[in-house]
């Protein structure tokens, strides 16, 4: 049945949108394995451009609905994100039927989650004793204001003047590099896709795939720009390998590095950050200093909740049975 | 059983056809069926947007409406989880809280509670692929939905089957809405018609003549996205099936 729609499927799309026969195409159950993204083919000679992100307008900060209807009129973009998206959603469902109790530790999950948050009080000092204990300094911020001049104060006292970080949506939230530009401390980010953003000048578009609404002919686009590849290379190995060996030397001489924080074990005073390309482990290891911006409500009670949590988080997230 | 036939004000206006079935089908099992002239909108579209406080004029006259009957019976799963879940704008009296819990919706009160076995009147020698609207899927449980671990069932389908010569597609994504959702229509237009255009396509895809709804309100939007990108696909409520509509 799926081959009989996928070929009605071809039919029914417009024919710009239709990609190329690949001879290379790896055909599994019908369906060509590659990811989304590979599978898009140039159509046309001139790339289209990606459509930017919304614009803000007075009192009304983002224009979400306006910014979306250029997103859609944009038809090779539209067609990736939404099969891309729709390609993570169908991989977090084989992983979920492969799991028999996978509802029970969803509502587990949520029953720790509900009872941390009314006893957040407790386990954040708890968290803060033990993690003293540990070696690690704690420092609480009441806002993104506070957040960004306690970091900056540690790296002032450190001397540091080039951050290497890993994927934080506690920071972008808190305009963090922003903040740094302005005391002047170079921030490199070192997950692919929020590199990919940061070196284009646009917030992420999703939490845990910061440029799923890029093409690769975009990353392409962008590489050219700021790192000097090929601008009609849009290869994504010459593309990911050109940004590791430009941020290469960078990881290497980062006087601090900085994570988000997934997870905050009250019971042990350890944090714990998933990470899938194990750039977490660089920004965490490679520098002197590491700095973790944790939300409060990243705290777990005890080390136990940690397994009920990570076997849900890649999964979920990714559709992938495990991360690092 | 006394039944108090709740018609949703947007299928009163567009679609009295599907009341007029509803009406009908509860007629069949023998329920002595009541409609209340007085009747309006439940205040869904005021308390979804924001305005619970001004839906208190609305609850209020509906209360007035229906209480005294064993059941009030809509054929439409949104309007329905209004009134059950979210009709909370006046004081919760005992009237109130009867009224709000003897309120069904037609799949779940033929499923569940009038337990129907057969329609014998019904016949509908057509491929139709099943729109689940995401409310009635999550927050009635029409169904399960595709993104839970849970063993499956469908109201909707268990009575369909009963229907014969009735055919079922399944479409790609079963359960991915359609783009209506009320006020995001009108907010948010773009996204709505896109998602309505994948939808309708989405069955056509599947080789459906008929998509079928416990909800008008989805098959208002997708029937409109459907002639706008010249998709030949029928619509078609589901009271109006079980009711033996000849099609």
């Amino acid at each position: 049945m799926s081959t009989v729609r996928e070929k009605s499927n071809d039919a029914m799309l417009h024919p710009e949108l239709r990609a190329e026969d690949d001879p290379d195409a790896i055909i599994r159950d019908g369906r060509r394995l590659d990811h989304a993204e590979g599978a898009s083919k140039a159509l046309r000679a001139r790339p289209e451009p990606q459509p930017r992100g919304a614009k803000v307008h007075g009192n009304r900060p983002i224009d979400q609905a306006e910014a979306a209807a250029r997103f859609i009129a944009a038809p090779e973009h539209e067609k990736m994100h939404d099969e891309r998206l729709w390609d993570l959603r169908q991989k977090r469902d084989r992983e979920m039927h492969g799991i028999p109790e996978w509802e029970e530790l969803r509502s587990l999950a949520s029953a720790i989650k509900e009872h941390t948050l009314t006893h957040l009080d407790e386990y954040l000092d708890q968290f803060e004793a033990n993690a003293r204990s540990n070696g690690i300094h704690v420092h609480w911020a009441r806002d993104g204001a506070e957040h960004n001049q306690i970091v900056h104060g540690i790296l002032r006292d450190h001397g540091a003047k080039l951050l290497i970080k890993s994927k934080s949506m506690l920071t972008e939230e808190c305009g963090f590099r922003p903040y740094m530009a302005s005391v002047g401390i170079e921030v490199i980010e070192t997950d692919l896709g929020e590199r990919i953003q940061q070196l284009d000048n646009e917030d992420p578009s999703h939490v845990v795939v910061p440029a799923v609404h890029k093409l690769r002919t975009d990353v392409a686009e962008v590489f050219a720009r700021t790192l000097g590849t090929d601008p009609g290379n849009s290869d994504v190995h010459y593309l990911a390998e050109a940004q590791r060996k430009a941020t290469h030397p960078l990881i290497l001489n980062a006087d601090a590095g900085m994570t988000g924080c997934n997870f905050a074990v009250a019971e042990t005073g350890t944090f714990v950050v998933c990470t899938n390309e194990g750039n977490a482990d660089l920004s965490a290891n490679v520098p002197k200093l590491h700095i973790a911006s944790a939300g409060i409500e990243k705290i777990i009670p005890r080390l136990d909740h940690l397994a009920v949590f990570v076997r849900l988080l890649s999964r979920s997230a990714l559709g992938s049975p495990i991360t690092q | 059983m006394r039944i108090g036939l709740f018609i949703p004000c947007y299928i009163d206006a567009f679609f009295p056809e599907v009341g007029i079935a509803t009406l009908e089908l509860l007629e069949r099992f023998g329920h002595d069926v009541e409609y209340p002239h007085d009747q309006t909108c439940c205040g869904q579209p005021m308390a979804n947007s924001g305005f619970n406080a001004e839906a208190a004029g609305t609850e209020a006259l509906f209360v007035r409406n229906f209480s005294g009957f064993d059941y009030v019976v809509a054929p439409s799963g949104s309007c329905v989880h209004h009134v059950r879940d979210n009709f909370d704008a006046i004081e919760q009296t005992g009237v109130v809280k009867v009224v709000r819990a003897r309120t069904y919706e037609l799949v779940e009160f033929l499923h569940d509670i009038v337990k129907v076995e057969a329609f014998p009147w019904a016949r509908f020698p057509h491929r139709v692929g099943l729109h689940n609207s995401c409310g009635t899927l999550r927050r009635l449980k029409h169904a399960r939905p595709s993104e839970l671990h849970e063993p499956f069932f469908s109201k909707p389908m268990d009575l369909l089957s009963k229907v014969e010569g009735i055919e079922f597609v399944q479409p790609s994504r079963p359960d991915e809405c359609c783009g209506f959702g009320g006020t995001f229509s009108v907010f948010e237009e773009v996204v709505s018609t896109k998602m309505g255009y994948d939808k309708v396509r989405d069955h056509a895809q599947a080789g459906a003549e008929y998509i079928v709804s416990a909800d008008s309100s989805c098959l208002m939007h997708q029937q409109g996205c459907a002639e706008r990108i010249g998709v030949p696909m029928k619509f078609i409520h589901i009271a109006e099936i079980l009711n033996g509509v000849s099609a």
